[in-house]
């Protein structure tokens, strides 16, 4: 699994952070991105599953964890 | 509900609409009142609130505008209404300051923002093109410095009250506007007489315009600046076709209301200076680039509790103060005996300009993340 914090980071960094890991991401890997605004979240959700991938939300406290798998 | 409209204004269709809205809006401030091919400018919108408070002396641009109160008060109703508000700060903030300093300069020597850029073109003004594709290198640089790492570090949680200055200052403002005191002999709160500060729609049209745009805008999170770096960063359209509603909807409200006037010289409130049009605005689209959004956007973001944001607008009406007081900001085209003076910016303002460019690739090349 490939972990990326984005938590304070404000478009597009997310985004770019996602697509760097994703660049190193294994086949069939999961990626694990953390998020602490809708607006990242929902950008980089948009990405992901405009890229194939399955995606996930789990809801913390204050963030939101972003699950990314083929 | 909520649920529904939230996956609503993510969409496309909700992108789009709210473009088209501030684009029938915007044409129909114009008709109401507001300044001829302008109709919504957040850089000289500021920089009229900067004047009306005294920050500058230029007797024309003094009036506090009601629609960048009602962007950040419309997207802190959203905000509350939708759980988004969350109060936070800290991302070197006086960097942040100061490129909303260089992107006022930059956006008052073109005489626009992003969003006049474009209804500027909306109504005919050809020398929104200059400005646009300054716009689009700017930005293109951002992009550049984006891809290699540029970053001005995360934002924290900070205690609430910080998130609520910049709403509580809005709402100052507004009273400020309504019961327009006078706190000294010949001081503010200034209101032009003349030129485009006494230019404007009825205080409570101009409000609802902005409410209504500030909540779609929060929600949809439309951003002009945005709009074309997605584009160039990764291809990702879905910004910009709300921005091209906004251009198609202002256009055609435009025809019907009689507000199209095609051409390049003697434009209201404009220059036809080609070079100082296109550089202005590569600084105003770097800086825009480099602190992560529009002036519309960054009002939208302060309204939802972000003190970073909040910073970079303040910077951008102090940036207002500096540009009119050291003559740096662009003069609107004249014509003298029937013979055509084009105009442009001082040599002081075109310094400005090199200078603010100079200090944002430095930014852009050295602005780490530091571990």
């Amino acid at each position: 699994m490939v972990q990326v914090d984005a938590r304070g980071f404000s478009c597009p960094e997310p985004l770019i952070r996602t697509r760097n890991a994703l660049q190193s991401l294994p086949a069939g890997d999961t990626l694990e991105i953390v998020v602490d605004t809708v607006t990242s979240r929902e950008n980089v959700r948009r990405f992901l599953v405009g890229k194939g991938f399955t995606v996930e939300i789990e809801v913390l406290e204050d963030d939101f964890k972003i699950l990314a798998h083929k | 509900m909520t649920e529904r409209l939230t996956r609503f204004f993510g969409s496309r269709w909700g992108i789009i609409l709210t473009g088209g809205v501030i684009g029938l809006l915007a044409a129909l401030l114009q008709r109401f009142g507001n300044p001829p091919n302008m109709g919504i400018c957040v850089a000289c919108f500021e920089r009229d609130i900067a004047g009306a408070l005294g920050l500058h002396r230029a007797a024309v641009v003094q009036y506090i505008r009601p629609e960048i109160i009602a962007f950040v008060l419309g997207s802190m109703i959203a905000a509350l209404i939708f759980k988004e508000f969350k109060s936070r700060l800290g991302s070197a903030p006086i960097v942040r300051f100061f490129l909303g300093i260089l992107a006022m300069i930059g956006g008052l020597v073109f005489l626009g923002c992003p969003w006049r850029a474009i209804l500027r073109l909306a109504g005919g003004d050809l020398n929104a093109i200059l400005g646009l594709l300054g716009l689009i290198l700017g930005i293109s640089g951002g992009v550049y410095f984006l891809k290699n790492g540029y970053t001005l570090g995360r934002s924290r949680p900070a205690p609430a009250i910080a998130g609520w200055i910049m709403p509580l200052m809005m709402v100052s403002l507004l009273l400020l506007l309504i019961f327009a005191p006078q706190f000294s002999e010949s001081g503010p709160i200034f209101f032009s007489e003349s030129g485009p500060g006494s230019m404007a729609a009825p205080i409570v049209i101009s409000l609802a315009a902005g409410l209504v745009i500030g909540f779609l805008a929060q929600r949809t999170r439309y951003c002009t600046m945005g709009s074309i770096r997605d584009v160039i960063l990764m291809r990702d359209t879905h910004l910009i076709s709300g921005v091209a509603a906004m251009l198609v909807v202002a256009f055609v409200m435009n025809l019907i209301l009689g507000q199209v006037n095609v051409g390049f010289t003697s434009q209201p409130v404009a220059h036809s200076n080609h070079l100082w049009n296109f550089m202005g605005m590569v600084l105003a689209g770097l800086a825009f680039a480099l602190a992560g959004g529009c002036p519309g956007r960054q009002l939208f973001l302060s309204g939802e509790g972000d003190g970073d944001a909040a910073i970079f607008v303040l910077g951008m009406i102090v940036g207002a103060g500096i540009s009119h007081n050291f003559g740096l900001a662009g003069r609107p085209d004249t014509v003298v005996d029937g013979v055509l003076s084009v105009g442009g910016t001082s040599i002081y303002g075109q310094a400005a300009v090199i200078l603010g460019i100079v200090f944002c690739i430095v930014l852009g090349f050295t602005a780490r993340e530091q571990v």
